[in-house]
C-alpha cells in the first residue's frame, strides 16, 4: 500500500504541494490526473524518495519512506519500478544494458544467461523488437525509448510500479500496448501502479481509480464512472478541456490523411 | 538626513549579499563535504566501480597522451631557451641541467599537466554528470535502488587517480629530453655537463614531490568537477554553466594547491 499524507512542498516561492493525501490499495492502479505542470511529477517522485516532502508523511509497505536509511531505501527503491516521463535512459549503455540494470536482484544481475532471457521478455513486453537490444538511447525515436525506459523498470519484477506519462508521444497503437500491459501486470501479478497522465481517455480505461490533482491539492479521487458523473467544476472543466484536446487531435489527424491520399 | 538614510540602506543591502554569499558557501562546504564522504563509503563496493573505473581511465588517459606530451615538450624547449639567455657568460653551462630538470620536475610537469586536464577530464566530467542529472539518468540509476556514488562517481575520480600521476611522470620525462635536446642544440652543452648539471641536484625526493602534487591535482581535477556535475540544475543552460564552472574552479584549485604543496614541502 501507498500512503501519502498531508504532503507539502514549495521550490522557492512556487507552491507546488499543498497538503496533499492520497491512498492507493494494495494490487490496483491508480490514475493521478492534472494539467501540466500542478505537481503530478512531483508526487510520484516522493513515492520513492527521489524528492523529500517540506511536511508530511509517506508510507510504502508499511515503511516510512522519509526515515529509511540509505540501505533499506534502495532496498525499497528495487521494489519499486519507476518509469520517466522521458525515459531517462542511460545513453552510454546499450538498450540491453539498460534494462539489465533494472534487474535488481543481484543474484539474477550477475547470471548472464537469465538477464539476457530477461532482457528480450521485456522488451517483448513493450512491443519491441529483440534487435533493438544492441542499439545504444540516441539510436532509438522517442516512443522507443520510452518503452525502453518501461522495459527497465518491469525487469526487476516490481511490486509497485510508478509510471510518470507513460503513453504520452506514442503512436495509438504502442500506447494500446503499454495500456494494456499495465493491465496485464495488474491482473497476472498482482501489481500495484501510480499512472500519471494528461490523456483522460486512456487512464480511464487502466484505472481501478482515479485522483485528480488541481491547484496544488487533491481535488477529486473515485472510480472512473464517479469521476464522469462529478459535477465538481474543476473536474468539468479538466474533462472539458481534455475532451477539446481529443477533438483537435482527431481534426489534425482526419487533416493530415486527407491531405495525404 | 537622505543621505544617511540611503548610506544605511546600502549597508543592508551589503550585509544581506554576504550573508546570503556566506549561507551559499556554507551550503555548499557542507554538501562537498557529505558527498566526498559518501565516496569514501562507497569504496566497499568495489565490484561495481572498478570495472568502470578501468573503462573511464583508458578513455581520459589515452585521450589526454597527446595534448599533454605536446604541451610539457614545448615546455620543455622553452625552459631550455631560457635558461640559455640567462645564463650567457655568467654561470657555467651544466647548470642549465639542473634548472631544466628541476624545474621541470618540480613545478612544470605536475602544474602544466594538472591544468590541461582540468579543461579536459573536469569539463567533460562536469558535462556528462551534469546532462545525466538534467535528463534524470541520475534519479533513474537511485530509482533502481544503485548507488550513483559507486556507479558514476567513484570510477571518474579513481580513474583520474591512476591517470593523473602517470600522465605527469610521462610530461616530467618528455620536458626534460626536450630541454636537453633544445639546451645540446642551442648552448651547445655536452651530454656529460647536461646528466652532471641534473644529477648535481637532483633528489629522489624530487620524484616523490612530483607525484605527491599529481595526486593532489588528481584530487583537485575529479572531485570537484564531479561535485559541480552532479549537483547541477536548469537544464542545457545548467550543463554549461556546470562545465565552465568546473573548469575554472578545478585550476583555481591546482593553483592553490601548488602554492600550499610546494610551502609545506619545499618551505623553510
Ligand atoms: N527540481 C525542481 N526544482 C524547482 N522546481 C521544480 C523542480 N521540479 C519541479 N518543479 C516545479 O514544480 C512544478 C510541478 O512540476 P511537475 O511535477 O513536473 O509537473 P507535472 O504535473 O507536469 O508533472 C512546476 O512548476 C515545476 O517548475
Ligand atoms: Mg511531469
Amino acid at each position: 500500500m501507498i500512503q501519502l499524507s498531508d504532503i507539502h512542498k514549495r521550490f522557492l516561492d512556487n507552491v507546488v504541494l499543498d497538503g496533499v493525501s492520497l491512498e492507493v490499495r494494495d494490487g490496483e492502479t491508480l490514475a493521478l490526473l492534472g494539467p501540466s505542470g500542478v505537481g503530478k511529477s512531483v508526487t510520484l517522485k516522493m513515492i520513492n524518495g527521489l524528492l523529500r516532502p517540506d511536511a508530511g508523511d509517506v508510507v510504502v509497505d508499511g515503511l516510512h519512506v522519509q526515515r529509511l536509511k540509505r540501505g533499506e531505501l534502495s532496498e525499497l527503491r528495487s521494489r519499486i519500478g519507476y518509469v520517466f516521463q522521458y525515459g531517462a535512459l542511460f545513453d552510454s549503455d546499450t538498450v540491453a544494458e539498460n534494462i539489465r540494470l533494472g534487474i535488481t536482484d543481484e543474484t539474477c544481475y550477475s547470471d548472464d544467461g537469465y538477464c539476457a532471457d530477461r532482457v528480450r521478455e521485456c522488451l517483448r513486453l513493450v512491443n519491441l523488437a529483440p534487435d533493438v537490444a544492441e542499439k545504444y538511447p540516441a539510436e532509438l525515436s522517442g516512443g522507443m525509448k520510452k518503452r525502453v525506459g518501461i522495459a527497465r523498470a518491469i525487469a526487476g519484477k516490481p511490486k509497485y510500479l510508478l509510471y510518470d506519462e507513460p503513453t504520452s508521444g506514442l503512436d495509438p497503437v504502442n500506447a494500446d500496448v503499454i495500456d494494456g500491459l499495465v493491465e496485464r501486470l495488474r491482473d497476472e501479478l498482482g501489481v500495484t501502479s501510480v499512472v500519471v497522465s494528461h490523456d483522460v481517455r486512456g487512464s480511464f480505461r487502466v484505472a481501478d481509480r482515479v485522483a485528480l490533482l488541481w491547484q496544488s491539492k487533491i481535488r477529486a479521487v473515485g472510480t472512473p464512472e464517479q469521476i464522469l458523473g462529478s459535477r465538481d467544476a474543476a473536474v468539468l472543466q479538466f474533462l472539458e478541456r481534455d475532451l477539446e484536446m481529443s477533438l483537435i487531435q482527431a481534426e489534425s489527424v482526419a487533416n493530415v490523411r486527407k491531405d495525404g491520399s | 538626513m537622505h543621505a544617511m538614510a540611503r548610506r544605511a540602506e546600502i549597508t543592508l543591502d551589503l550585509r544581506r549579499l554576504v550573508g546570503r554569499w556566506t549561507l551559499r558557501s556554507a551550503g555548499h562546504a557542507g554538501r562537498f563535504t557529505y558527498l566526498f564522504i559518501d565516496m569514501l563509503r562507497g569504496l566497499a563496493e568495489w565490484r561495481i566501480y572498478l570495472p568502470r573505473t578501468f573503462e573511464q581511465a583508458t578513455g581520459v588517459g589515452f585521450g589526454s597522451l597527446f595534448i599533454v606530451l605536446l604541451v610539457a615538450g614545448f615546455a620543455g624547449a622553452v625552459t631550455s631557451l631560457q635558461a640559455g639567455y640567462q645564463f650567457t657568460g655568467t654561470l657555467p653551462l651544466y647548470y642549465a641541467g639542473a634548472v631544466i630538470s628541476e624545474s621541470m620536475i618540480l613545478e612544470l610537469g605536475p602544474v602544466l599537466t594538472g591544468l590541461i586536464l582540468a579543461g579536459r577530464i573536469g569539463a567533460r566530467y562536469a558535462a556528462e554528470l551534469g546532462t545525466m542529472r538534467v535528463t534524470e539518468q541520475i534519479d533513474a540509476l537511485e530509482s533502481l535502488g544503485r548507488s550513483p556514488i559507486s556507479h558514476l562517481l567513484l570510477p571518474r575520480v579513481l580513474a583520474g587517480l591512476l591517470v593523473v600521476p602517470a600522465l605527469t611522470m610521462f610530461a616530467n620525462g618528455m620536458g626534460l629530453f626536450v630541454g636537453w635536446i633544445t639546451a645540446k642544440q642551442s648552448l651547445g652543452i655536452t651530454d656529460a655537463d647536461f646528466t652532471y648539471g641534473a644529477r648535481f641536484f637532483f633528489r629522489p625526493l624530487d620524484l616523490w614531490y612530483s607525484l605527491i602534487k599529481s595526486y593532489w591535482f588528481a584530487g583537485a581535477v575529479t572531485v570537484i568537477p564531479c561535485y559541480i556535475g552532479y549537483n547541477t540544475q536548469q537544464g542545457a543552460e545548467g550543463v554549461g554553466r556546470a562545465a565552465t564552472t568546473a573548469v575554472v574552479a578545478a585550476s583555481v584549485s591546482i593553483l592553490l594547491l601548488d602554492v600550499v604543496i610546494t610551502k609545506l614541502l619545499l618551505g623553510k
